[in-house]
């Protein structure tokens, strides 16, 4: 009897010090030889282009906005980003892009950024000819969005209000990869 | 001049709404002040055309007294979800994770899975890492098969003047000023780049891209 429990005992030993190995030793059989990332991920934020859900969602909704998948975004949002916009400017008629309300907050409320491979990458360039073919670091993304919220059919209504006067930042980019400036 | 005014005013009102402001910089309840929060996206055309370089910023507002104690959140896995075919879901993914100072990187790589929910493919062929520049120290930069890694505390590249926003709202300016002060000038964020050859993500054409934060459960 007490032979048998010492025994179980030692199995129980061997089989948790076995279990512990096992966690242990990379063992992911995936062939990778690192770190173990094994678990499930689960999103907490969530963004394409700049300052969506900061201008457009409504507090009490930008959790749900973070954690809707893109394909589903158009759908709930869109009416209340249209909402939003005539809210931010009542006198919205169209857009320098000519986009009506439901034409502009369609676009913006399924929140990716389209990313050209075959040209210029820019939120958008001066003259607004090439739009949201990707963003680069010095694209001035807050004067564009106030443009095409404030600025009517010729980006020229409400001029106090369609540029922070803020054109660049504050120190300058880099050619070459990381291109983003070192921290201060 | 009445109609100019309620113009006026309701412009003011709008751009209330406007003030949690930034790029994407403290955008919600949930994520604000964590390790989590995402305050910009990038994507562009590389020094060498041939490639695109993905920048996403977690973790803003970092004043340079606190920089030196940010660190990644070996937690908090950073994915860039690629869309090829313009369905609005991911058909490639790169994920990003540190451990134990090095950031590791998976893909572009296909996604096991799509949506809210993931596992890190530490299988995928196309993967590398790179040892997490420290505050102060030039660029740690690593080129692996053509893919070039950074991540590290670098300068906000966000620009904007949310003081005279505040001025607007709280009804001492009715516009901005020219020149207007970048608000964001002098603080810091933990930067992820990673810049690929365009032929890992689909080649020609165009792809719609969004990043995600998304913690281990």
């Amino acid at each position: 009897m007490k032979f048998n429990n010492i025994k179980l005992f030692a199995i129980a030993i061997l089989a948790s010090m076995t279990a512990f190995t096992c966690n242990n030793d990379d063992d992911n059989n995936d062939g990778f030889d690192g770190p173990d990332f094994s678990g499930t991920y689960v999103t907490q934020d969530q963004m394409a282009r700049p300052a969506i859900n900061t201008v457009f969602v409504n507090d009490g909704m930008k959790d749900q906005f973070n954690t809707t998948v893109p394909a589903n975004q158009g759908a709930t949002f869109q009416p209340l980003f249209e909402d939003k916009l005539l809210a931010l400017n009542p006198g919205y008629t169209t857009n320098a892009l000519g986009f009506d309300a439901a034409t502009f907050t369609g676009a913006l409320a399924t929140d990716v950024l389209t990313v050209s491979l075959d040209g210029e990458t820019t939120f958008a360039n001066a003259d607004l000819s090439t739009v949201l073919t990707g963003r680069t670091l010095m694209d001035d993304v807050i004067d564009i969005e106030l443009t095409l919220i404030f600025g009517g059919p010729m980006g020229t209504d409400n001029p106090g209000l369609t540029s922070d006067g803020v054109d660049s930042n504050d120190k300058a980019f880099l050619s070459s990869f990381p291109y983003l400036a070192s921290p201060f | 001049m009445k109609k100019t005014k309620i113009l006026i005013a309701s412009a003011i009102l709008g751009i209330a709404t406007f003030v949690a402001i930034a790029a994407d910089h403290i955008d919600a309840p949930a994520v604000t002040g964590t390790t989590s929060d995402i305050t910009d996206y990038y994507a562009f055309r590389g020094e060498n055309t041939n490639n695109i370089a993905f920048v996403a910023n977690v973790q803003g507002l970092l004043s340079p007294g606190d920089t030196g104690s940010a660190s990644f959140d070996e937690n908090v896995m950073i994915e860039i979800n690629i869309s090829t075919n313009n369905d609005l879901q991911e058909e490639l993914v790169i994920q990003a994770i540190p451990r134990d100072g090095k950031m590791y990187f998976f893909g572009p790589v296909v996604a096991t899975s799509t949506g809210l929910s993931s596992t890190i493919t530490s299988n995928a062929i196309t993967q590398g890492s790179v040892d997490i520049t420290p505050y102060g120290q030039s660029a740690i930069i690593e080129n692996n098969n053509g893919i070039r890694m950074f991540a590290g505390p670098r300068d906000d590249p966000f620009y904007f003047d949310f003081t005279q926003y505040n001025e607007i709202i709280a009804g001492n300016a009715g516009s901005f000023n020219d020149p207007g002060n970048d608000t964001f000038a002098g603080t810091n964020v933990m930067s992820v780049v990673i810049e690929v050859p365009k032929s890992l993500i689909g080649g020609s054409g165009s792809i719609n891209t969004w990043v995600e934060t998304k913690r281990r459960q």
